[in-house]
């Protein structure tokens, strides 16, 4: 089934440790999480119904940008099944904190306020207003109808460049010329010096559109104020149910944190939507606090297309400085980035630290600078989606590699080889203020061209156009920085919340093993994966591991799952958890069979007398002597858990090249993907099938970007793309048969050895394609495209109409 | 507002329901009666998350209304499992990674199912088409192919 | 995902629906719903009241005349059963194809060709097919049934010549043993719909093209024959050059202003692809080299 043949070369220094195996480190262990998902069983938070439920609908403004005059609500207040309609000054009457905070910030950043519903005006389009609590869903929505707004319509702007540079009424009135942040990395000056040194330059101007996430399940909350106790429960479409509680706490609601419980049961995807916290999810608990009866907010369709953060939002001119012989001086890149109309949390690391550091790509390039405009527009805010700033970055960097190969006149393979960072390099830091962890770039690279016989299809390539056939090679190479960590690193670039993930690893009194875990699933598989790293440390099978996220009241403390941080960093931790396990289990074993630590073996669970097989005690009776605790080693504790903290000394970075292969039909402008290949490498594989799943997903993501999505404003700053058939999601039949490949180079610095999977093939699908559709119109003098590459912007270039 | 009764069979079992004329069939399927298996993703019926057989075929539940569906006889993923051991569909589902989050699930199984009842033997290539109404963002579909080609192979015809 | 409120009422017989239908304005009709239900959802059409005449009996027919030379469709038949009916198949190709290339699986189980060409969305297949193969709507209101030629039927953006105290029961297609058909359909990958869809019937005697239609939808802003290309056709052999030529004249007989353009392609591009396709078409049905 699996084309996920691994290349095995270098061997890890950080192989998984539990060497007492049940050889599960590695497997394509079959998801134990499936058997509920398939039958309909599991449960989503829209599934879950309490008694008294009432159920939220948020008025939205139909404005891009306009003054609130008025709100009257009496009307629908008055309806048959309205319980009460809220507005944002009841919100501010209550005295809670009512402030959507920023989580990361930046020198001389502007924060303007940002509110659970808006009082004085709106600033895209979907901005919430007014909440309507009803005894169903249709009375809410019904009741929208009647909440009559009077607005004061004003000038709106919702792209990044005219929002800087046209005199326009700005977003924010701290902000007079949109301009949010003004940010810089890397050298000015020695840019200016590589660039005038060099032999050539080429440059490349290009837009990264919007892009919307379209999670299958649309974001929810159902909240359960509980008067007696003081206590919130919040159910909720969640990456991160400790962070959003922290939020929830901190930035909306004002509760201590001992008295929130939020709950992310199963949860449809994410690919990044769900790591926020949005105005809407504190509204319904702050309805439920009002009335002392649980609410349920479900977001429709169209509401998740107007409110779930976007993501990209690019408008960039790109240089790079090249010598005759290929070798790559400099990179220099000025950018303006759209960050909708308030600021989300990530919304500013984004655009900046993620995108602007991975500029170097896989290349020794001795200088780079970036500029980038963080600007204030009137649409929906813009954070970080699945690839988040890497994925602009590299796009950035792998265009400018393709427009520099076309302006020497060297093969783009050729001159990407040439300029790769050398294996014995590492841990290479490179000019764009990253220290890159371990590589073996050339290898995935070569494995990657193996795959379509690279020279050859040149060769054919080449025949093909004498016959006016258009066959385009795509190449791909990435690098990116996974993990979001480590906390102190991200502290001092402005991040407000830490870069660690907790876990607690507890044997049961009975031998089983529990794991509690502060990432958050949304599909990519944790509680197989998880599993997997503790039966893999303590010796066990993973049936005899069950993995508990998304819950606060159950996990204490936790970070989430972004950045592709959870096999790494809460992969890391919990191995790290189990191996303390181990290791007390490991005294008592000496002290029971009379013995020093060092002179016992531990195999399949097994704690064995070296010399003396026979002398053994099983790590699961162990745990049952643990919580017994009639006979410990003197001043144990009893009791068999560890609950560990985890903050990695760097980034990950995994890494690969993609390679696609189309046909342009220069008559239509029709493009048929003929190969794809994906060689990733994400360090050690803890499941090579998961590895594959997340690969295909963002490879179909990277893909939709490239060639079909993307999020249009009207004249009237209204979302034109708001819908299912208006935005394109791909479909079955849009999509190519992927080959996939991997290479292993642990990450020397994480625990098990991994880097991270859930990212990277956007990241490079996305580059890959557009690179392999322009080396298609190479014929026609198309040198660059801009996504998504419509058949008609296709035909448009093949007629000279760029 | 009136109200209307119904009357309709899901999984075999029959059920007497009062519900507003636009109520979705999905809705009383969800929240009347408690089948949340099928899910809801959009609003324009392009999704398919919420496919369902009505009377032996795939219909999306959110384009039809309870009312309309009165008389009928509803099946949806809760039922198909072989008296809770999970089909060889199921299985292969599982087996070939062919689902992350489950949103989708639910609809495609529905769809799958109900094709290979139609078409034994597909190609790469059918198969692709036969789900063309079921959206999955996270899969990128192949693993979804590979899982109703396997099922095909393994029943080799029996149905 | 919200509709307005409105009343529904199921008929039990056609009088009964067209009776309800004239008690209460701005009913509209159901059967499959599939076209009108996700826009009342979105809040594009709120009508008072709804009459389901989905399960009214005897509509769903597909049946030949005795003599052979008309197909009956019964309005309540289904876009799958259409597309897997080895009659329609046989008789009106074009058809079949329109019906197996709409929307997906679950809309073909549900949508019916009758509430579709009522509809008369411009961006959906079935017109093309019921134009090219000159067929008629037949039309019952309270008082009197009717007949609509197909190429009075498609009045501007889901407007169409039914009253709206009318109910389509069914549409009647004339079929000859010589003609040829099919369709032709580049899908909008946003919508599924037509981005450009073509459908072509001749009459030939393998050598000569006696008779011709064309038609397009999706790519105008109402479905329409394509008399320029028609009449190029008409009377010439069979050739690459004949296809050629008349596949030129595609976009001539389109008013200034009738090509569609949306985010997904302009105006002057659906008239490119439109020569095109119309070219593909008209090769996909004559096997050139007899």
């Amino acid at each position: 089934m699996s084309d996920a043949d691994t290349n095995e070369a270098t061997e890890s220094a950080t192989e998984p440790d539990g060497d007492g195996s049940g050889g599960t480190f590695g497997s394509a262990i079959k998801r134990g999480e499936d058997v509920p998902l398939l039958t309909g069983d599991g449960e989503y938070t829209d599934d879950i119904s309490l008694r008294g439920m009432t159920h939220l609908a948020i008025c939205r403004s139909d404005h891009a940008h306009a003054r609130i005059e008025s709100i009257d609500t009496s009307d629908a207040a008055a309806m048959d099944g309205v319980i009460a309609v809220y507005t944002g000054e009841d919100v501010v009457e209550s005295g809670v904190p009512n402030t959507i905070p920023t989580a990361w910030d930046l020198p001389g950043l502007v924060q303007p306020q940002y509110r659970m519903l808006a009082t004085d005006k709106v600033r895209y389009e979907g901005t919430g207003i007014a909440a309507v609590i009803a005894e169903t869903p249709h009375a809410a929505h019904d009741a929208l109808e009647r909440i009559t707004v009077e607005y004061e319509p004003l000038e709106h702007v919702t792209d990044p460049v005219e929002a800087v540079e046209r005199d326009v009424p700005p977003v924010h009135d701290e902000a007079a010329d949109n301009v949010a942040f003004d940010f810089e990395l890397g050298e000015v000056d020695a840019t200016d010096e590589a660039f005038a040194d060099a032999d050539r330059v080429a440059s490349v101007d290009l837009r990264q559109p919007r892009i919307i996430p379209n999670a299958m399940e649309p974001r929810a909350a159902l909240a359960d104020w509980e008067n007696a106790t003081g206590k919130l429960r919040l159910w909720m479409t969640s990456q991160n149910p400790h962070l959003h509680r922290m939020l929830l706490s901190a930035g909306t609601l004002g509760l201590p944190e001992n008295k929130i419980q939020v709950i992310a049961p199963e949860v449809g995807g994410g690919f990044g939507s769900k790591i926020y916290h949005y105005p809407d999810e504190a509204v319904t608990a702050w309805c439920s606090m009002q009335l002392g009866r649980p609410v349920k907010w479900q977001a429709t369709r169209s509401e998740s297309y107007l409110t779930d953060c976007h993501g990209r939002d690019h408008v960039t001119t790109g240089e790079i400085a090249l010598d005759d012989d290929g070798t790559i001086r400099g990179v220099r890149v000025e950018t303006h980035a759209g960050l909708g109309a308030q600021l989300s949390q990530f919304g500013t690391a984004t655009p900046s630290y993620l995108y602007t550091t991975v500029l170097s790509g896989q290349y020794t390039i001795p200088a780079i600078h970036c500029r980038v405009i963080g600007a204030f527009t009137n649409t929906t805010p813009v954070d970080a989606y699945r690839g988040a700033g890497r994925a602009e970055g590299i796009y950035v960097i792998e265009r400018l590699v393709d427009v520099g190969a076309r302006e020497l006149g060297i093969d783009p393979a050729e001159l990407r080889r040439r300029n790769l960072v050398p294996p014995d390099e590492f841990p290479y830091e490179s000019a764009a203020a990253l220290v890159y962890d371990s590589g073996e770039y050339e290898r995935a690279m070569d494995l990657a061209l193996d795959h379509i016989d690279y020279d050859e299809l040149r060769e054919r390539q080449r025949e093909l156009r004498d016959e006016d056939r258009y066959i385009g090679i795509g190449i791909g190479n990435f690098v990116e920085s996974a993990g979001l960590s480590p906390s102190g690193l991200a502290g001092d670039l402005g991040a407000q919340a830490g870069g660690w993930e907790s876990s607690i690893v507890r044997f049961d009194s009975t031998g089983s093993v529990t794991v509690l875990a502060g990432t958050a699933d949304q599909g990519q598989g944790h509680r197989t994966t998880y599993a997997q790293i503790a039966a893999e440390e303590l010796g066990l099978s993973v049936d005899d591991v069950d993995v508990v996220e998304g819950d606060t009241d159950r996990i204490p403390q936790g970070m989430g799952t972004y950045g592709s941080r959870s096999a790494s960093v809460g992969g890391g931790s919990i191995a790290r958890g189990a191996r303390e396990v181990r290791e007390k289990a490991r005294r008592i074993a000496a002290h029971q069979l009379e013995t020093s630590v060092d002179d016992l073996e531990f195999e399949d669970g097994e704690f064995r007398v070296t010399g003396a097989p026979d002398r053994s005690l099983h790590i699961q009776t162990i745990a049952h002597e643990a919580y017994l605790g009639h006979d410990l080693p003197e001043g144990m504790d009893p009791g068999l858990e560890e609950t560990n903290f985890y903050d990695p000394e760097n980034f990950t970075y995994p890494f690969g090249t993609h390679v696609a292969v189309v046909e342009v039909d220069p008559e239509t402008g029709e493009i048929e993907i003929e190969r794809y290949i994906a060689v990733d490498d994400c360090g050690e594989i803890i499941n090579p099938m998961i590895v594959e799943g997340q690969v295909h997903g963002g490879i179909a993501q990277g893909i939709g970007a490239a060639l079909y999505e993307g999020a249009v404003y009207d004249d009237n700053g209204h979302l034109q793309t708001r819908r299912m058939d208006e935005y394109a999601v791909p479909h079955s039949t849009q999509l190519p048969e992927f080959k996939t490949d991997n290479t292993v180079t642990p990450s020397p610095h994480n625990p098990i050895g991994v880097k991270g999977v859930g990212e990277s093939a956007t990241i490079a699908a996305t580059p890959t394609m557009v690179s392999a559709v322009v080396d298609a119109l190479e014929p026609f003098g198309v040198d660059h495209l801009d996504m998504p590459l419509t058949p008609e912007s296709v035909w448009r270039a093949t007629e000279g109409d760029q | 507002m009136s109200e209307c009764n119904i009357s309709i069979i899901v999984n075999g079992e029959q059920h007497e329901l009062t519900v507003e004329p636009r109520t979705l069939l999905v809705s009383a399927l969800r929240d009347e009666l408690g089948y949340t298996g099928a899910n809801v993703g959009c609003e324009t019926g392009r999704c398919g998350a919420c496919t369902v057989r009505e009377n032996s075929k795939t219909i999306k539940s959110c384009t039809r209304l309870a009312v309309q569906a009165d008389g009928s006889e509803i099946e949806t993923v809760e039922g198909i499992a072989d008296n809770g051991d999970l089909t060889t569909l199921q299985e292969q589902f599982q087996e070939q990674h062919g689902l992350q989050c489950g949103y989708c699930t639910p609809g495609m199984l529905m769809t799958a199912d109900t094709f290979l009842r139609e078409n034994d033997d597909p190609t790469r290539e059918e198969i692709r088409e036969a789900i063309e109404g079921n959206l999955c963002r996270c899969t990128g579909y192949q693993n979804i192919v590979d899982a109703i080609e396997a099922t095909a192979d393994q029943l080799g015809g029996q149905r | 995902m919200y509709t307005n409120d409105f009343e529904y009422y199921r008929a039990d017989s056609v009088d009964d629906a067209l009776t309800l239908l004239s008690d209460h304005a701005g009913a509209e009709l159901v059967a499959g719903a599939h076209g009108l239900l996700p826009r009342m959802k979105t809040g594009d059409e709120s009508p008072p009241a709804l009459v389901d005449i989905g399960q009214l009996r005897g509509l769903d027919m597909i049946e030949e005349d005795d003599d052979g030379t008309d197909l009956s469709i019964g309005a309540l038949a289904t876009h799958a059963e259409i597309a897997d009916s080895e009659t329609v198949r046989q008789r009106a190709s074009v058809l079949a194809d329109a019906a197996a290339e709409l929307g997906d699986p679950q809309v073909r189980n549900g949508g019916t060709i009758g509430g579709n060409l009522a509809h008369g969305d411009a961006r959906s297949d079935p017109p093309a097919a019921l134009l090219a193969l000159d067929g008629s709507l037949e039309v019952r209101g309270l008082d009197d049934k009717r007949t609509i030629d197909a190429t009075d039927l498609f009045e501007g953006p889901f407007e169409t010549a039914v009253a709206d105290d009318e109910i389509v029961t069914g549409i009647r297609i004339p079929t000859i043993d010589d003609a040829v058909s099919g369709y032709r359909k580049r899908r909008d990958p946003l919508s599924g719909y037509a981005l450009v869809g073509v459908g072509v019937w001749l009459r030939t005697d393998g050598e000569t093209i006696e008779e011709a239609r064309v038609a397009v939808t999706g790519a105008t802003t109402t479905p329409a024959r394509l008399p320029a290309v028609e009449d190029e056709l008409e009377g010439e052999a069979i050739t690459e050059d004949t296809i050629t030529a008349a596949s030129a004249k595609a976009g001539i007989t389109v008013d200034d202003g009738a090509f569609v353009s949306d985010v997904q392609a302009s105006a002057e591009y659906r008239e490119h692809l439109l020569t095109i396709d119309t070219e593909r078409a008209l090769y996909d049905v004559i096997d050139i080299s007899q």
